[in-house]
């Protein structure tokens, strides 16, 4: 005991706290690998066998659906992986084990524990976003790729996995333990089928109304971004608008999110 | 100081004005009811509680104004285990420090001994799910201490304990009190603030009603220690001259003759009808100093006037009947 010095005197700097943390939330998801891959990887996997390769062999889909759907899967395993990752364990944490406050009470501001979380989500969907291009590969022998369409692919990603984390800091920070299940599945489905994963937003003119309600959903501007960084022959939104509306829904997201953050965070 | 807390869609203040300061080194109680304050004020305290108004200081720092350092001085043991259940026991404890910016090297030698001196190093490994309430604590306790914290909150720490875990952690804090660590503790347990802490405040409905050392709250409670005596006098006159007597005695602030315990007056009761006809005589002496050093003197006393001592009962207020004094009802 005699050994311990009665206190360490400087504070830290935020950085070195910030790195710290995320050190841990690697620490953690490294010794869950495998756990990892099966939640992140299992659904969009099973989305693309069923409706790209199985539905395709049987000849229920036109040629070259699986290419379409491809991109779409991409934006869907991005928003949805980053969601997942921040809103459950942030419901959790805030509502029954109170881990997070540990983080709250060292030396950082309560504001970059929110980004810590956003940043940590964003970082794991873009991972299994990447570990989907070789399954794609597997499951449908090819997939479409365009090397000049890189630098908006790469940008649509980064930015579908910061919406997926904003959408989660909401929705982590608004729901109530109790309600979890019943608020996770009232906006986790809707999310999933109106987001222009499985089908190109332009083609919708003839079904007007879910037009409409696919516009208001950001995760259809991953996806046709994505539809655009790497198959521009099929109608799709410009990308830039893409970029843009997701911009603008990041910040929007963030914007609640943090305010949830800090309301939870301190009284 | 002047710590004001008023939650949203709450019509009274659940801190209203308190002021007060802890000395380095010092183990401090706040007592008081359940909805009192004390987790309110040291939340405000932990810098997880905007104050209303009123400032606050922990360690020189403003906990308001620069919560982020003040984080580093202080160090906070909930009531209930909030440990991250995905890292190990050795986990929880490297990686709070690592929060805390220790150096790598200090951290693992660190949590080495504070494992041993917990009782935790064969389970160090283990992951603190199936831990129990006590143990839990310890290993909170343990992470604490991994910054070297300068304060260290407690809420209701014995709360939930078996009494070899209660005594282990009273262990414990008496030696971290003993390197200089200031101790803040909320408790409603009477026992642990009168054992441990050094000055006790009391709170009730968002204001500090009282603050002292134990001892000096528990002699503030009027005519708070007591000396019973039962002794026995032929007629009326005789029982006169004995209380003259002991009512001259230095400290003696009041005495009240009681009736018999057989008698129709309740036992304890002051005797109401006033007239004595013989028999058993009973005292209560309300004393401002110590009781048991006037034992001899009243039993010189009696003895003067040919009477002798058959039973002597000391009462001794606790905090319980300091917060009763002060509230007028018992702790909830």
């Amino acid at each position: 005991m005699s050994a311990i010095a009665l206190t360490d005197g400087a504070t830290p700097s935020q950085a070195r706290v910030f790195l710290a943390v995320l050190q841990r939330d690697a620490y953690v998801t490294w010794g869950e690998f495998p756990v990892f891959l099966a939640q992140v990887i299992l659904q969009p996997f099973f989305l693309l066998f069923v409706f790209g390769k199985v539905l395709g062999s049987l000849g229920y889909t036109q040629n070259g659906y699986a290419g379409l759907l491809f991109p779409g899967l991409l934006a869907l395993t991005a928003v949805i992986t980053s969601m997942q990752t921040l809103a459950f364990p942030l419901v959790i944490e805030f509502g029954w084990t109170k881990e997070i406050e540990d983080r709250l009470l060292a030396p950082m501001s309560t504001g970059l524990v929110a980004a810590e979380k956003v940043l940590f989500a964003s970082l794991r969907a873009v991972i299994a976003t990447a570990i989907m291009i070789p399954i794609g590969i597997g499951v449908l022998g090819s997939i479409p790729w365009r090397w000049s369409g890189l630098p908006v692919f790469l940008a649509v990603v980064v930015l579908g996995s910061l919406l997926g984390a904003s959408l989660g800091l909401v929705l982590g920070t608004l729901v109530k333990p109790n309600r979890i299940n019943i608020v996770f599945s009232l906006v986790f489905t809707p999310l999933l089928f109106t987001g222009c994963s499985q089908y190109p937003w332009p083609s919708l003119a003839r079904l007007r109304w879910f037009q409409i309600v696919t516009a208001c959903n950001p995760m259809t501007y991953a996806s046709e971004g994505l539809r655009g960084a790497l198959i521009p022959a099929v109608p799709h939104i410009r990308p830039w608008i893409c970029i843009v509306v997701l911009l603008a829904s990041i910040g929007a997201l963030l914007a609640v999110g943090t305010r949830g953050f800090y309301r939870r965070a301190v009284d | 100081m002047d710590l004001v807390k008023r939650y949203p869609k709450s019509p009274v203040n659940a801190v209203d004005g308190v002021s007060f300061a802890v000395c380095p080194g010092e183990v401090f109680g706040l007592l008081g009811p359940n909805g009192a304050g004390k987790t309110t004020t040291v939340g405000v305290l932990t810098t997880r509680v905007v104050p209303t108004a009123g400032t606050a200081t922990v360690a020189g720092v403003d906990v308001v104004r620069d919560p982020v350092r003040a984080r580093s001085e202080l160090a906070v043991i909930p009531q209930r285990s909030n440990l991250d259940r995905a890292l190990s026991i050795r986990g929880n404890l490297i990686f709070h420090a690592a929060y805390h910016g220790v150096p790598a090297r200090v951290r693992a030698r660190r949590a080495d001994e504070l494992l041993d001196q917990f009782g935790l190093l064969e389970r160090a490994n283990v992951k603190p799910d199936m831990f129990s309430g006590g143990q839990s604590q310890r290993v909170m306790i343990a992470r604490a201490l991994m910054h070297a914290p300068t304060v260290l909150f407690l809420d209701e720490p014995s709360t939930g304990l078996d009494p070899a875990a209660r005594l282990f952690l009273w262990d414990r804090l008496r030696e971290l009190r003993d390197r200089g660590v200031t101790l803040v503790l909320t408790t409603h347990d009477m026992d642990e603030a009168a054992e441990l802490a050094d000055r006790v405040g009391i709170m009730d409905h968002g204001k500090l009603l009282a603050l002292d050392t134990p001892e000096a709250l528990m002699r503030s409670v009027p005519g708070g220690t007591t000396l019973e005596l039962t002794t026995s006098a032929p007629d009326a006159a005789t029982a006169d001259r004995i209380l003259a007597g002991l009512r001259t005695l230095a400290q003696v602030e009041r005495v009240d003759r009681l009736g018999s315990e057989d008698g129709a007056v309740g036992s304890g009761a002051p005797a109401q009808d006033g007239a004595f006809r013989g028999g058993e005589l009973r005292m209560r002496l309300y004393v401002s100093g110590d009781a048991p050093l006037l034992v001899a003197p009243a039993a010189a006393v009696l003895g003067q006037n040919g009477a002798g001592l058959s039973d002597v009962k000391l009462g001794i207020p606790t905090l319980e009947d300091v917060f009763i004094d002060l509230t007028g009802r018992a702790l909830r």
